[in-house]
């Protein structure tokens, strides 16, 4: 019992000393070689930070492409899910009213068209992205907000999709901050 | 859609293709034969005479479980004062306070068995301190406990009549500088160059494109994120765990991740089948456990990509599937794939928010963490697999009227004692904890408790009946990953969910241990054409059949009032 405690003892601080100092010292040092240096891939807007690359923001202005509705409010200080389930009530009554306003502000389009995921809050509440499908929706609310045309706006959605990884595996989408820093760039 | 399933099957099949070669080489490691990896020699023999080991040193099983008992029993404690008081240590640059000692005992339970509840959020309910001296550190050594675990039971069985299981100390050292420390260290380099934070820098400030102020989480966590899925830990660095866009930045990390969190269990497969010289037991092991899987599998994907159905009765068409708590860049294929894995392998981590999920989703969920066999933890799934095998055996001697046999030595009372114990413990704990959930929120719904049992439930009715049964039944598979609406930061959440993972971590350890190490110690049989031979296919699929009964016994109930009532109220 005492020499399995000494042992246990003495194993614990060697464990420590390479799983917790040294391991994550190692990693933290490769890190300063990619591109985000570690903390993470900003997007710059005149030389000043406007973003994440990968965290997603609220947008709210008719003028910009919108995300998925977000649990946390997009404040990546935290981060979460609904965690509502399929049949509560409440929940779904919060999805019939994302409905009517995507409807009320994006006039024109039928209701079978709107994609599921902007009705739905994402798992994370900070999902950057949004699907073609759903870039393409708001193209005509946009367009007018802007004075642009349709088709100008149509061209830069196709230029951001995503394709496929490897051009097979899993979805098309599109990173919503980045689309919306072309946008404002558009003459 | 065709695109997802694709990236489905070729994540399945790549896992498959670097788990052979993986389990060929840890069974070398087990046997301390010749490797690459003998450059770890000069730093093994440093920490063993440092610690005062000495690694040849034979232990039988019950030296072997005091070793690991005492180790664990320290990392406990240990882990527990880090979490109250890390407030006053170290690196905390936002400024996190201590945890409740409730919370605390229940965080360091959870990350010492390997389970990975968490009844808090990672960017305020930790420091970058505890982070990595508490949970990257138990999720190290509790992984580790696991694989060595496993190797003193194939220990055991490799030899026809011996005491010896191997040596505890040397074995969980070894699986940490030979296995999991390499693996870890190539993940987190791909993790880092795919965007995962490893700075130490704090929380940062930003005024986003449209003028909104907010704070993003940062700080260390490709390191801990690579062992929480190679160990399948499956604890997260942010709250939201693998859906968090800095955890898991894009379609191909969800691959490395899901690879990562499967391929070390498959491995171990491998290993056994290549470490005992018994490759076709190894590959009637695989084909059971991956039948298994796809019987969870296939309805998950199809109800995922099939949508909710009370979306679709308000006119929307749902083409990407069910997109509630999932993220686009993942879909809802990889995100099934994701939640069947992660329940069966007792990872826990997440890429989508299991409360949302579609019922089939959830049952399938369920099931696969109260089998907790097809595939397994690191280590602990053979070990759970073992016990049907030993149920098995006995039935089928029980039909054909012969003394059971496994792998040559007699299969007596004693034995199937331990089995049948360690099976109706799940049952015992689940549905007895369950029970008095359901009394609390039922008959005092007003207890003053940080969250009182009125508000615990996030969703009414049968789902948040399955938020009560998913939470223990999570916490008795060491599985960690929850139906998140659950309330469950507080005194009568933290501490019942603590009771049965301390029971349902080392009682299901100790008890294959034990076996072996008794069965182990019996005279050898040699086989003979009546011997029962556990390498066919028809034995396997007799196992399968006692996995389905035993569970369908002692779940059936349970699951017609969750996610079966909610399936028939929806569809």
């Amino acid at each position: 019992m005492k020499k399995n405690l000494s042992i246990s003892l003495r194993l614990t601080l060697v464990m420590i000393v390479l799983c917790a100092v040294v391991y994550p010292l190692v990693i933290a040092a490769v890190g300063k070689l990619t591109p985000g240096v570690g903390k993470g891939q900003t997007e710059k807007v005149n030389g000043k930070v406007v973003g994440y690359s990968n965290v997603g923001q609220k947008f709210t202005q008719d003028k910009y492409f919108w995300g998925r509705p977000s649990a946390a409010d997009y404040n990546a200080a935290g981060s979460a899910g609904s965690n509502k389930g399929p049949s509560n009530p409440d929940y779904l009554q919060l999805v019939q009213d994302r409905i009517n306003s995507f409807l009320v502000h994006n006039p024109g389009i039928r209701k079978e068209d709107i994609p599921a995921e902007m009705v739905t809050a994402s798992g994370s509440g900070l999902d950057p992205h949004i699907s073609p499908a759903s870039a393409f929706i708001q193209v005509k609310r946009i367009a007018a907000a802007r004075g642009l045309a349709e088709e100008k706006i149509k061209s830069l959605v196709d230029a951001h999709t995503e394709a496929p990884l490897a051009g097979v595996f899993g979805p098309s989408k599109i990173n919503v901050l980045q689309l919306n820093i072309a946008l404002d760039e558009l003459k | 859609m065709t695109g997802e399933i694709t990236g489905v099957v070729f994540t399945f099949l790549l896992t498959l293709l670097l788990a052979y070669p993986l389990g060929k080489y840890i069974a070398r490691v087990f046997s301390g034969e010749k490797s690459f990896m003998d450059l770890m020699n000069p730093a093994e023999r440093f920490f063993f005479r440092v610690s005062g080991i000495d690694p040849k040193e034979p232990m039988n099983w019950k030296q072997f479980l005091k070793a690991m008992l005492t180790i664990n029993m320290l990392w406990l404690v240990y882990a527990m004062l880090l979490l109250v008081f890390q407030d006053k240590l170290p690196l905390n640059p936002d400024g996190n306070g201590g945890q409740t000692p409730d919370l605390a005992f229940n965080t360091a339970i959870s990350f010492l068995v390997n389970c990975n509840l968490q009844h808090y959020s990672g960017e305020s309910g930790l420091t970058y301190f505890t982070q990595l001296f508490v949970i990257t550190f138990l999720q190290f050594v509790s992984a580790a406990t696991g694989i060595a675990a496993l190797a003193g039971m194939l220990n055991g069985l490799k030899h026809k009549t011996t005491q010896n299981l191997g040596n505890f100390w040397n074995l969980f050292t070894r699986s940490i500088t030979r296995i999991l420390l390499p693996l870890c260290i190539i993940g987190a380099v791909l993790l880092a160059f795919n965007g995962t934070p490893t700075s130490f820098d704090g929380k940062d400030t930003i005024t986003t494109l449209q003028g909104d102020s907010v704070q993003v989480s940062r700080g260390p966590a490709a390191g801990m994120i690579a062992i929480k899925h190679l160990g399948t830990n499956g604890g997260g660095w942010f709250g939201t765990n693998s859906a968090h866009p800095l955890e898991n930045p894009n379609y191909f990390t969800n691959i490395l991740e899901m690879v990562m969190q499967v391929v070390i269990p498959v491995a171990l497969l491998f290993a056994l089948g290549f470490y005992l010289n018994r490759r076709k037991l190894a590959r009637v092991l695989f084909g059971i456990m991956t039948l298994g899987m796809l019987c969870l599998l296939i309805p998950t994907i199809m109800a995922e990509v099939g949508g909710n159905p009370a979306i679709e009765k308000m006119g929307i068409t749902q083409a990407t599937g069910a997109m509630e708590g999932k993220e686009v860049r993942f879909g809802p294929a990889a995100s099934a794939y994701w939640s069947t894995v992660t329940t069966i392998i007792s990872t826990g981590s997440v890429n989508s928010m299991h409360d949302s999920s579609m019922p089939v989703s959830g049952l399938m969920q369920l099931l696969g963490m109260m089998i907790n066999a097809f595939y397994g933890g690191c280590g602990v799934g053979i070990l759970n697999y073992l016990i049907y095998i030993i149920i098995a055996v006995f039935i089928s001697g029980l039909m054909v009227g012969r003394t059971p046999e496994f792998m040559g030595h007699k299969v007596e009372a004693r034995e199937v004692k331990i089995a049948a114990l360690v099976t109706l413990l799940s049952a015992f704990l689940i549905k007895g904890f369950v029970a008095l959930a359901a009394y609390m929120v039922a008959h005092h719904p007003e207890m003053a408790w940080a969250v009182k049992p009125g508000s615990w439930l996030n969703n009414p009715s049968y789902h948040g009946f399955s938020e009560m049964l998913y939470e223990y039944t999570s916490a008795n598979a060491n599985n960690g990953s929850g139906f998140e609406g659950l309330g469950d930061n507080n005194v009568f959440w933290n501490v019942t969910t603590g009771i049965v993972l301390l029971l349902a971590r080392f009682i299901p350890i100790i008890g294959p241990v034990a076996i072996i190490g008794l069965l182990a110690n019996k005279k050898f049989i040699p086989d003979s054409p009546g011997t029962l031979r556990i390498d066919s296919w028809t034995f396997g699929i007799m196992t399968f059949a006692v996995i389905i009964v035993i569970n369908a016994l002692s779940f059936f109930p349970a699951l017609t009032l969750g996610p079966l009532a909610e399936y028939f109220s929806l569809y």
